[in-house]
């Protein structure tokens, strides 16, 4: 047993345990705190996986920024459990259902996917930026500026929606 | 499979880790000191002389006073987030000393030993990653306590800090145009051969300076804390050493901005002709971080000069500045180290 599969094992546990306790804690403060925590721990992941970029985008971008907007409308929303209105059964069932396709899918693409970077053992350096930036600003670099676009589309309407 | 764990490297990490930890809680204790000092020195007063010399005990006294004060935890709080707050703040504050490279290497025997806990080969961009987490600690800390004037700051210190980490951003982009690397040990060696990146990025630099003192929740932007109109801001509710976390990681973070304006922009360890004067390693390497320790000295007083000189201004100023002026500041400077760049490399 290598110190790669303590960390691993650590790691993996934390995730889980953190993202079980997203969707089981009463209080949504309490749910977006173990959704960080489960975010870290997936980071931690990347590093496993040699993927240094994709560590740090995920902490900046998801625990940093989205997270951090989540929170907000969490803590100016009232939260009190009392004048929270009752789901409806079929609303609960239809989620269920929805989830469990959601699954589905995803272990069905995982079953063939091909992903040299795990098969490797964080032995790549496909993820270290400057390899990545390489590969973004030439392979791929007609989808990388039309999401950008994208973006920039998006930050249009949020500031036309605020000027209302 | 058995288990092959390098035991010196763990004992070599671990000794350096708390080394640096210990170093920058004592730099944060002395900062208060300091503070103080400074602030008399400006007002033309005396500052603290009665514990030790100088008044040199002075920042012992408070945390022995901080520790033995009643806790207070609100009825109506949270109790496990209250607690989470300044906990969190502690721990952000503490994370981003791992990347910063604090000297050369220094041989001991046979073994070269570095003295940054971590070369990644994205330092800068993990400073950024710790910096947006350091949001939690204040908003957390605000909304357990139940009380308005807690949450308006911590509104007010988590839209302010999202708001200066774009322009911070931006500014670091333009450095690493220049440099190439986002490692920060691979910044300070391009400054010790080559100039200091104050003089290739002063606007850099300026934007960079400014967005720390936000980030920092330094005056002339500590509207989190504004006692006139917030009784105290986020911690208002917080009463012995959770208080005393809740300041103590101010001045870590002020350090940390400190070492990472000397690192960054001025040469870290590097200092002029060091490589010229004939000394041996780890004699130079010592030189080194006292050149550092010098360099993060100086801003930590400037940031100290510039609380006890300029008054606070305005949220709607302080949002028109980060928005208006400072980003498009940056794009600016960011488009023309691009052009620079990019015709050096291959003339017009």
């Amino acid at each position: 047993m290598g110190i790669d599969l303590i960390i691993f094992t650590v790691l993996s546990a934390i995730a889980i345990a953190a993202a079980l306790g997203v969707i089981l804690s009463k209080n949504p403060v309490n749910s977006v705190l173990c959704m960080i925590t489960c975010f870290v721990a997936i980071a931690g992941h990347y590093i496993m996986l040699n993927a240094q970029f994709l560590f740090v985008v995920h902490l900046i971008v998801y625990t940093g920024a989205i997270m951090v907007l989540f929170l907000f409308v969490l803590m100016m929303m009232n939260l009190n459990a009392d004048i929270e209105p009752q789901k409806r059964n079929w609303l609960k069932y239809a989620g269920a259902i929805s989830g469990g396709a959601l699954l589905l899918v995803l272990v069905a693409a995982l079953r063939d996917a091909s992903l040299p970077a795990i098969q490797a053992g964080g032995k790549t350096d496909i993820g270290l930026v400057s390899n990545l930036g390489k590969t973004l600003f030439t392979s791929y670099v007609v989808p990388f500026e039309l999401s950008s676009v994208l973006f920039l589309s998006a930050m249009v309407g949020a500031v036309v929606i605020g000027k209302k | 499979m058995e288990f092959t764990i390098d035991w010196y490297f763990l004992i070599e990490k671990l000794l350096l880790i708390s080394a640096v930890l210990g170093v920058s809680l004592a730099v944060a204790m002395y900062s208060t000191w300091g503070e103080r000092k400074v602030a008399a020195w400006i007002q033309d007063r005396r500052g603290p002389n009665r514990a030790g010399i100088f008044g040199l005990l002075q920042p012992l006294a408070d945390g022995g006073k901080l520790f033995f004060k009643e806790e207070i935890i609100p009825s109506h709080a949270n109790r496990f987030l209250f607690v989470l707050g300044p906990s969190l703040a502690m721990l952000t504050a503490c994370l981003t000393s791992a990347v910063i490279p604090w000297g050369d290497t220094l041989t001991i025997g046979d073994r070269i030993v570095s003295l940054q806990i971590a070369d990644i080969n994205i330092g800068v961009l993990w400073i950024m990653a710790v910096v947006g987490m350091g949001v939690y600690g204040i908003m957390i800390g605000g909304w357990a306590s139940n009380n308005k004037f807690s949450l308006l700051a911590a509104c007010r210190g988590a839209s302010q800090v999202i708001s200066y980490e774009l322009p911070m951003g931006l500014a670091l982009i333009a450095l690493f145009m220049l440099s190439g690397s986002l490692s920060l040990k691979d910044i300070v060696e391009q400054q010790r051969e080559g100039v200091w990146y104050i003089l290739l990025q002063p606007i850099g630099f300026l934007i960079f300076l400014i967005c720390a003192f936000a980030e920092c929740n330094r005056t002339p932007f500590d509207l989190p804390e504004a006692e006139n109109e917030l009784n105290g801001g986020y911690h208002l509710e917080y009463s012995s050493m959770k208080l005393g976390f809740y300041l103590f990681a101010e001045y870590i973070n002020m350090f940390i901005s400190s070492v990472l304006m000397a690192t960054l922009y001025f040469g870290g360890y590097a200092f002029p002709y060091m490589d010229s004067l004939g000394l041996d390693g780890n004699t130079l390497t010592i030189l080194g971080i006292v050149a550092l320790f010098l360099k993060t000295f100086f801003f930590i007083f400037v940031f100290m000069w510039v609380r006890w000189t300029i008054p606070r201004f305005r949220y709607d100023q302080l949002m028109k500045l980060g928005w208006k002026i400072l980003i498009p500041l940056a794009l600016l400077n960011m488009l023309i180290t691009g052009a620079v760049v990019l015709f050096r490399q291959y003339g017009i």
